[in-house]
């Protein structure tokens, strides 16, 4: 099953190597959640701050059970703010 | 005390500078800057006044933390009546210029009146004139710098001025002080021209030297700074990507304002974001980006500065723009890219240099083209009206053209200098301007991000993020998060918002300290500067009756609650992408509870009651 990556500020530096820009595919089996993509990143917790599936939010406490779908974006950073 | 306790007079008729006491007990309700200043405004003029007339006043304000050494302790706010919105104007800015002020020995400088000639203010010290203009009136902000840098023969002398765009009367002209940091909005600097100053030259040798308590002040600063270095977002987030990392986050949760909001996500979004900046370019290698810069006294250092590539159009026959300067910044980058459909990153920064250079908020200017480009694909506005620019969404040349022209005032610029209101009813085409208050949006819509309709909407300077940026919970988690699409609990959370935000901007201190501090960081960092006895809750208080104090301002001014409003597009139009898909913005579900928090009548006007609470 294919998912959409993205990690965003300075999580690019755990894209899979050799992926230029920050984003990426990647190959993840069924019933992956998104808390498992995460720990396979190697992402500290911390650093895991905003986290969205097709734009909307996941809590920390939902990534856990939070299944991904064939075609959905993942896409995280770590604790941003801009104005 | 750290307020100087000093005001400077300045009789634009008379061409006079006077000095005269603060009054302190002003200063116990308002504290400083923002809201200090207001009490002046308001005390002085009729809020029915003519913008543009001399009877107008214009204010430049510094808070009693500015100038110290508490960590973002260098802003100063220039206070009028605006013309772009007919409301009250209050635009913020960073750089050297307010610790510069403060340095000198004031608290503010007040204009009133209107020279019959141009002049600028030179103030050193004790020291402060009128001196004639005649040699840059009609120059660029960058070119003023210049000039008067080499004439005064001074390399320390800090200098805010206003540009060509001002001069000629552009409804959104900014003051830019140290070259690229601005009191960009509501057009401040159009009213500065106005009174036909050109210029304030300052020079300040007195530093600060009436701390309440010195040692604990050191004491209170030092742990506030240490917040911000250990908070990620302050610490880190901020000085490696600026604001403009906020550039893939607002589209990707389908908030991101494009083609003049037509749309809410950006197909070109990552290539002019934060991330794209760090990107080597094909020509010579390099980045935008170059680095990152602080104003006075900051620890977070959250400022770009930037290169246009020297081969791309814009500036390849222009070697006078390839040196570094500030920009882009996430709403520059917002107005002049996703709004007009832009990808173009160095057009971007191109045309953001020429909003520097001539003073233009760039948030105005950006969105004003937007709409333009809108009537120009309806076939409403031609060719033969813009001078042959092809105006169309996704045009990076036609975008810097405009830059070109409206920073001149001249051709088509004229038109754009307007703004999206007045330029939309010129066409004929009023729901198509994206304001409120006739004041341009920042970079969130709030069909994505529901609380910041409100804020939109009720902010007392037309559309503003600055005001009560709910985006911090609803999409960043700051404090807490929130969900964006949903409106329960806004209304309370937008007042807090706005309030907090009255009393930072009065401080003399950045905003952008509250995604790491709260008002239990800043009150004792003022309180160990201050007499006064400053505590969170009376910091509260004081946002709360500025922002009463503006609201009747501009009731009075005959901006009422009919004005709270978003424009059609957002309340009917629905998004087409992204998670608010189906989705406007429900402003009608929170402003009623706004206004009941507020203590305000259902028609949205402070009652006596509440005036008489806050002292107002």
């Amino acid at each position: 099953m294919k998912l959409r990556l993205k990690l965003y500020a300075t999580l690019g530096d755990y894209l899979p190597s050799g992926v230029r820009g920050h984003e990426t595919t990647l190959d993840i089996g069924p019933e992956t959640t998104v808390q498992q993509v995460i720990d396979r990143l190697g992402i500290p917790e911390e650093q895991a701050h905003l986290v969205l599936v097709d734009g909307v939010y996941v809590e920390p406490q939902a990534r856990s059970s939070r299944v991904l779908r064939e075609g959905e974006v993942l896409a995280i950073w770590p604790p941003v703010a801009g104005g | 005390m750290s307020w100087a306790g000093k005001i400077l007079r300045v009789n634009l008729n008379a061409g006079t500078v006077t000095p005269e006491p603060l009054n302190m007990e002003w200063a116990m309700q308002y504290l400083g800057q923002r809201g200090l200043a207001t009490k002046y405004l308001v005390e002085e003029t009729d809020p029915k006044v003519d913008p543009l007339s001399p009877d107008n006043k214009l204010i430049m304000a510094t808070g009693p933390l500015t100038g110290t050494m508490a960590s973002t302790g260098g802003r100063y706010s220039v206070i009028t009546k605006g013309p772009l919105t007919g409301a009250i104007a209050c635009s913020n800015s960073g750089g050297f210029f307010g610790a510069e002020l403060k340095h000198a020995g004031w608290d503010m400088i007040i204009f009133e009146g209107r020279s019959p000639k141009p002049v600028y203010l030179y103030v050193e010290d004790d020291h402060a004139e009128l001196i004639p203009a005649d040699e840059i009136w009609g120059k660029s902000v960058w070119e003023t710098d210049q000039i008067l840098h080499e004439k005064h023969a001074d390399p320390l002398i800090r200098i805010a001025a206003v540009g060509r765009a001002a001069e000629k009367g552009c409804l959104y002209a900014a003051i830019v002080n140290d070259l690229h940091r601005a009191a960009g909005r509501s057009g401040v600097g159009t009213v500065m021209a106005s009174k036909q100053v050109k210029a304030v030259v300052v020079r300040g040798t007195k530093g600060i030297s009436n701390i309440r308590d010195p040692e604990a002040f050191e004491e209170v600063t030092e742990a506030a700074k240490k917040v911000l270095a250990e908070n990620a977002v302050t610490g880190e987030g901020l000085p490696k990507y600026g604001t403009q990392v906020l550039m893939n986050v607002i589209n990707e949760i389908g908030a991101m304002p494009t083609r003049n909001m037509r749309d809410v996500q950006f197909e070109g979004a990552s290539k002019i974001s934060g991330e794209a900046m760090y990107e080597p370019r094909e020509s010579d290698g390099k980045p935008n980006l170059v680095t990152n810069g602080a104003c006075f006294g900051c620890t977070i250092a959250c400022g770009r500065i930037s290169t246009i590539d020297p081969t791309h159009f814009t500036i390849k026959d222009k070697p006078q723009y390839r040196h570094a300067s500030g920009g882009l910044e996430y709403e520059a980058a917002w107005a002049l890219g996703s709004d007009e459909g832009i990808d173009d990153l160095d057009a971007l920064t191109y045309a953001n240099f020429l909003c520097n250079e001539d003073g233009l908020d760039p948030i105005s200017f950006g969105a004003t083209v937007a709409a333009a480009m809108e009537l120009y694909e309806m076939g409403v506005i031609t060719r033969e009206d813009t001078g042959g620019i092809e105006l169309k969404f996704g045009n990076a040349e036609a975008l810097a053209r405009c830059a070109e022209l409206t920073a001149r005032g001249e051709g088509f610029g004229q038109v754009l200098g307007l703004g999206s209101k007045r330029l939309c009813e010129k066409y004929g085409h009023p729901d198509l301007s994206m304001t409120v208050k006739g004041q341009e949006f920042p970079a969130y819509d709030p069909r994505g991000i529901q609380g910041m309709g409100l804020a939109y909407a009720t902010s007392n300077r037309g559309a503003c993020h600055l005001r009560g940026y709910s985006v911090a919970s609803e999409v960043l988690g700051i404090p807490y998060k929130t969900d964006p699409l949903v409106t329960e609990g806004k209304a309370e959370l937008v007042k807090a918002f706005q309030d907090a935000t009255g009393a930072v901007d009065s401080s003399g201190l950045c905003v952008f300290t509250t995604f790491a501090w709260t008002l239990e960081d800043i009150a004792p960092q003022i309180d160990a500067a201050c007499e006064g006895n400053w505590t969170p809750e009376k910091l509260q208080e004081v946002g709360e009756r500025v922002w009463n104090l503006e609201r009747k301002y501009n009731i009075e001014a005959g901006i009422t609650g009919k004005y709270d409003t978003l424009p059609k597009r957002l309340l009917k139009e629905a998004a087409k992408t992204g998670p608010a898909k189906g989705m406007a913005n429900r402003l009608d579900e929170m402003l009623p509870e706004y206004y009941s928090l507020r203590g305000w009548t259902p028609d949205g006007v402070p009652t006596p009651e509440t005036l008489q609470r806050l002292g107002v």
